[in-house]
Formats: C-alpha cells, sequence, structure tokens
C-alpha cells in the first residue's frame, strides 16, 4: 500500500529523532492523537519535547535550540496559532544568519484545517511570514514533496515554515502539472485547494473551458519557471491563484510575480474577507472546485 | 587582588567605555541609538569576577544596555566601539549597533529588538546544551509574558540557568510602582525557583553566587542605578553612584585603576576613530 502524507511525516519523525539525533517540540505531542497521527509514539528521553501551553515562549525555546546546533522540528497543530507562536521563528531564527553570522534552522510544521474551528485557529496563514526576509516558506500536499522539503531544510541554514493541512495526510498521489498549448485559463493553486483541481478540470471541461494546473509548492523563495511563463501567456484569458488563506498576501504576492514576468492579468481566489464563525452558516472555507469554477466564468464572462 | 578591587577593575574598564561612548554620541562620532550601561556596571563586573575565579564559562544572552555585559565578560572591545560606528568589522557586523551586541569568542549571543526574547530563547538554549547559562534583563522587559513563561519551564526543566534582573526601576521614565505590583523573586519563587532580591553590592552577589555552581536554575532580581538616559546621552537625576562609591571606599588602589582604565579605553577609542 502506497504511503500517505501522514505515514512519511511520522517516518521523517522517526529517523529524526533516532538516526539525526535531533528533537520535535510542541504542546500535547504525546496526547492521544499525536498531532493526527503525524508522530512516532516516542517520549521526552528519546527526544519529544513537551512545550508548555505558553505559545509565544515555545516558539522562542524552539528558536534557542536551534541557536545552539539542534535542528528541531516545531509542531503548532493549528496555523492560526502562528500569530503568537511565529513571533520569535521571524523576528530571531530568520535573522540571526544575516545579522551575527549564525545559523538557526527550524523546520516549523504548520498545521491548517478548517471547518468548525473559529475565528482564529482555522485555515492557512503563509502569509504571515511570507513577508518576512531569511525564512523559506513551503507546502507540501504529497509525499514526495513532504520528503522534499524535509530534505531541502536538512541540507539548509535557515528556517522553515511548512504550510501543511491536515486534509492531505491520507493522500498518496503525487499532484503533477496539467499544461495544455491553448487553455482558456491557467491556474496556480496552494495548498489544499491544490486537492480541488482533479474535479476543477472535470467541471470546466463540462462547460467548454480548457485549463492548466500548476502546483505551487515552494511559496518562498517563489521563482517563476519557463514553461510557467509560456504557459500563462498561451492562456486566453489568464491566470488565478488559488489559496486557503485571505488572498491579501501571498495569493496577491505570487499573482503579482506572474503578471509582471508575462503579458497577463492574474487573479486571486482564497478565503473569504470575512472572520470565521463555528457554525457551517458563518465558516470560511477554502474555494472548492465549484466556486473556483464560479470565478473562471465571471473572469471569462468580463473578458 | 581582592574581589572588591578586582570587580572594581572591571567596572572601572566598563564606566570608562560608556564614558566615551557618551562623548561620541555628543559629538555625532556615534550616528545611531545606543543604551548605556552606566551606573548598572556593578552587576556585571560582579558576576564575571566570580565566574572567572570559579572558571566557570557560561553562554550569555543579554539585549539593549549590554556593553559592560559583554566588556566584563572580556569580550573584544575594539569590535564593540567598530560595532557603534557602524562598521563591518564591529562584533555584529555593523548591523547590530548597541543593542544587539554578540561576541564569538565569549558566548554572548545578539538580542533582536522584542524586549524578552532572549529569556525563552536562552532557555531553548540551555535546554539542548546543558551548559551553564546566564540571561540578562531588564524589570521591565522581564514583564512579558513570555519571560514569565520561560521562567516556568526553566524551572519545570531544571535547567542550569541564571536569570539576571538587572532593575533600574525605570522602564524608559515609567517607575516599576506604576507599572506592578510585584516583584520578579516573588514570581520565580512562585514558579518553585530559587530567588534573590537584592542590591548591586559587590559584596550582596558575592553572598548568593559564591556558592552557586548552575546545579539548578536560580533568578537574581538587583537593584541598580541607570546613570544617563534610557537612550542616547544625558542624565535624568542625581542618583546614587555605586562606582564612585566603591572607588572612595577602596582608596588609592583603586584610584590608580581608574586613571589607568580611563587612558586605556581613550587610546582604544582614539585609535579606531583615526581608522577612516
Amino acid at each position: 500500500m502506497a504511503a500517505t502524507v501522514r505515514d512519511t511525516i511520522k517516518e521523517i519523525t522517526r529517523k529524526h529523532l533516532t538516526e539525526n539525533k535531533g528533537k520535535c517540540y510542541g504542546q500535547c505531542l504525546t496526547a492521544v492523537g499525536w498531532v493526527g497521527g503525524t508522530l512516532p509514539e516516542m517520549y521526552e528521553d528519546e527526544g519529544m519535547i513537551e512545550l508548555s501551553m505558553a505559545d509565544v515562549a515555545g516558539g522562542a525555546i524552539v528558536t534557542g535550540a536551534a541557536l545552539a546546533g539542534d535542528r528541531p522540528i516545531y509542531v503548532v497543530r493549528y496555523q492560526g496559532f502562528q500569530w503568537y507562536n511565529a513571533a520569535t521563528i521571524v523576528n530571531y531564527a530568520a535573522k540571526s544568519k544575516e545579522i551575527w553570522n549564525r545559523i538557526c534552522p527550524v523546520f516549523v510544521r504548520s498545521i491548517a484545517m478548517e471547518g468548525g474551528v473559529g475565528p482564529v485557529a482555522g485555515s492557512s496563514h503563509h502569509s504571515l511570514v511570507h513577508r518576512m526576509p531569511g525564512i523559506k516558506v513551503i507546502s507540501p500536499m504529497t509525499p514526495q514533496e513532504y520528503q522534499l522539503a524535509y530534505d531541502s531544510y536538512m541540507l539548509d541554514d535557515v528556517p522553515y515554515y511548512v504550510s501543511e493541512h491536515r486534509k492531505s495526510y491520507d493522500n498518496t498521489e503525487e499532484l503533477k502539472d496539467i499544461i495544455n498549448n491553448e487553455a482558456d485559463f491557467t491556474i496556480f493553486p496552494i495548498s489544499i485547494t491544490r486537492l480541488e483541481m482533479k474535479k476543477l478540470v472535470q467541471l470546466a471541461e463540462q462547460e467548454g473551458i480548457k485549463l492548466n494546473i500548476i502546483n505551487q509548492l515552494w511559496i518562498k523563495p517563489f521563482i517563476v519557471e519557463d514553461n510557467w511563463k509560456i504557459a500563462l501567456d498561451n492562456s486566453k484569458y489568464g491566470g488565478l491563484v488559488t489559496d486557503d488563506d485571505y488572498v491579501e498576501g501571498t495569493a496577491s504576492s505570487i499573482a503579482n510575480e506572474l503578471s509582471l514576468v508575462t503579458d497577463k492579468r492574474v487573479y486571486t481566489l482564497g478565503l473569504e474577507p470575512r472572520t470565521a464563525g463555528f457554525y457551517p452558516s458563518v465558516d470560511n472555507l477554502p474555494p472548492s472546485a465549484e466556486q473556483i469554477l464560479k470565478k473562471l466564468k465571471y473572469i471569462k464572462n468580463e473578458k | 587582588m581582592s574581589y572588591r578591587l578586582n570587580t572594581f577593575k572591571k567596572a572601572s574598564f566598563c564606566r570608562h567605555f560608556e564614558k566615551q561612548v557618551y562623548k561620541n554620541v555628543e559629538n555625532k562620532n556615534i550616528k545611531i541609538p545606543v543604551y548605556l550601561s552606566a551606573g548598572q556596571e556593578y552587576i556585571p563586573a560582579s558576576i564575571y569576577t566570580i565566574l572567572e575565579e570559579k572558571r566557570i564559562e557560561p553562554n550569555i544572552f543579554i539585549q539593549h544596555r549590554g556593553h559592560s555585559h559583554y566588556l566584563s565578560a572580556k569580550a573584544n572591545p575594539i569590535e564593540l566601539i567598530d560595532e557603534l560606528l557602524g562598521r563591518k568589522t564591529g562584533c555584529s557586523n555593523g548591523m547590530g549597533g548597541s543593542a544587539s551586541i554578540q561576541s564569538k569568542d565569549k558566548n554572548i549571543f545578539g538580542h533582536d529588538g522584542l524586549m524578552g526574547s532572549q529569556a525563552p530563547i536562552a532557555v531553548g538554549h540551555c535546554h539542548h546544551t546543558r551548559k551553564p547559562t546566564i540571561v540578562v534583563l531588564g524589570d521591565a522587559s522581564a514583564e512579558e509574558d513570555y519571560v514569565l513563561g520561560a521562567i516556568g519551564w526553566a524551572s519545570t526543566k531544571n535547567l542550569p540557568i541564571l536569570f539576571v534582573i538587572e532593575d533600574n526601576n525605570l522602564s524608559i521614565l515609567t517607575e516599576k510602582k506604576i507599572r506592578r505590583n510585584w516583584e520578579m523573586d516573588e514570581i520565580a519563587k512562585g514558579f518553585r525557583m530559587k530567588s534573590y532580591n537584592i542590591s548591586d553590592n559587590p559584596e550582596d552577589i558575592f553572598k548568593v553566587l559564591n556558592d552557586y555552581n548552575f546545579e539548578y536554575p536560580m533568578l537574581l532580581n538587583i537593584n541598580t542605578t541607570r546613570k544617563y538616559w534610557h537612550a542616547g546621552a544625558g542624565v535624568d537625576g542625581d542618583y546614587f553612584d555605586r562606582y564612585e562609591n566603591e572607588m572612595n571606599e577602596l582608596g588609592d588602589e583603586a584610584i590608580k585603576i581608574d586613571l589607568e582604565n580611563k587612558q586605556t579605553i581613550e587610546k582604544l577609542w582614539q585609535q579606531q576613530l583615526e581608522i577612516q
């Protein structure tokens, strides 16, 4: 049976603690669920370090460990909690090499989920750290991508913000780009919106809309590949960046970068600009395939 | 040389260094905000004199107003001068200014500017290394919530770390009694950590540190006096000056040390200022 993203993270963590003698830090790691089954059942003497519930202090404690030469994995169970946890990661760990020539790499597992988790905890928040220098941001949604994120981190000397999503944990499939010669749109999906693309392509085809799909793994540094430029330039109505975060951040930044290197307009679609409530009627979820298609039809009709 | 005289020697070096910084801010050779430690130098001078005697070389986490810790731990004074002059040869590559200084030789770690962040960073560092660690905070930065969380975790993990609160009673110009009705040593006790509330008299510091060998975490709230403004060159008022008091009590030998350090420091500054 093919490995899931969950299996991959669990095995990476086990090897990190045993073979690489690293540590994994976080709150309530050794509780019943072991962070959605992504952690091996190991304890403090094996490197699984339980932090107190002091979120801001926790991020800084892990930064100190990184400064001391540990290559920590830091688990933040809800991305929204990064408003507390990320303060020292982005202001110390990410700046340490530049100011003091001391490396301070931290692998921040920033876990997104949504659906009934309210106004703070839910969704992705990679835009929060995206603008800060000295940190890399990656959003793996497949087993191979997750392994690449970890391998890259272990060879690097800066902190990594790994924008995960719980809905990807069961995924076993690698998500391939789709590039047609003459597409109507090129979609640049981020995070969990990538798992909507299969359905979106089918729905769009039924409407006579042909799509390119270019999966976004590396959010920062963001490097536009040549075939992306060609695909976008050849798209009749331009591009669309989809995200699990508010669009006034990562999605807009990427759309701007893409617009600058092509002759096409690139649109964005992410969370609605409102606060999420707990009940389904007031929740704020990432755009579904149906909502993305609606946006594409709207753009097409505007042209 | 006696403990008090050795401590005076360090304090004197720091005092004259800060006088030169003051002078060079006034004559605009230094063009960045500076945070002078004059008046408070007896805390680091005492601590590092005791640790040198014990041959303990701790990892040190400081913040702004840290020049005297840097100098008392015998980090390179020329690199500090260059840092204050904004040169790449400075201890923080000319990027740290006065507030974010470091020394790799003496295991002194720079500060990012978020007040008190050095406390949890030091705790995390100490948890990994298990080596003697000192973290220095002001009475204001110690109030940060994450400092309290860090003290609690250091106690829980029984880390070899010494928290030093340099309590000058002021946050910029707001007195402690306006900001809070509690003391840091009481908070530490609440976290089951050994703690003391003492003056910056070197004998008081000696009494609590002489038997301490970093077997457990400890917090010292040390009451002191800031001689100059929060930032920049200026004087708030006419306060008790531990340095002047010690020089008067120690007499001729101290006066001689004071003069020697004055000349040494002036020469260092002059030499560095002449480099274009």
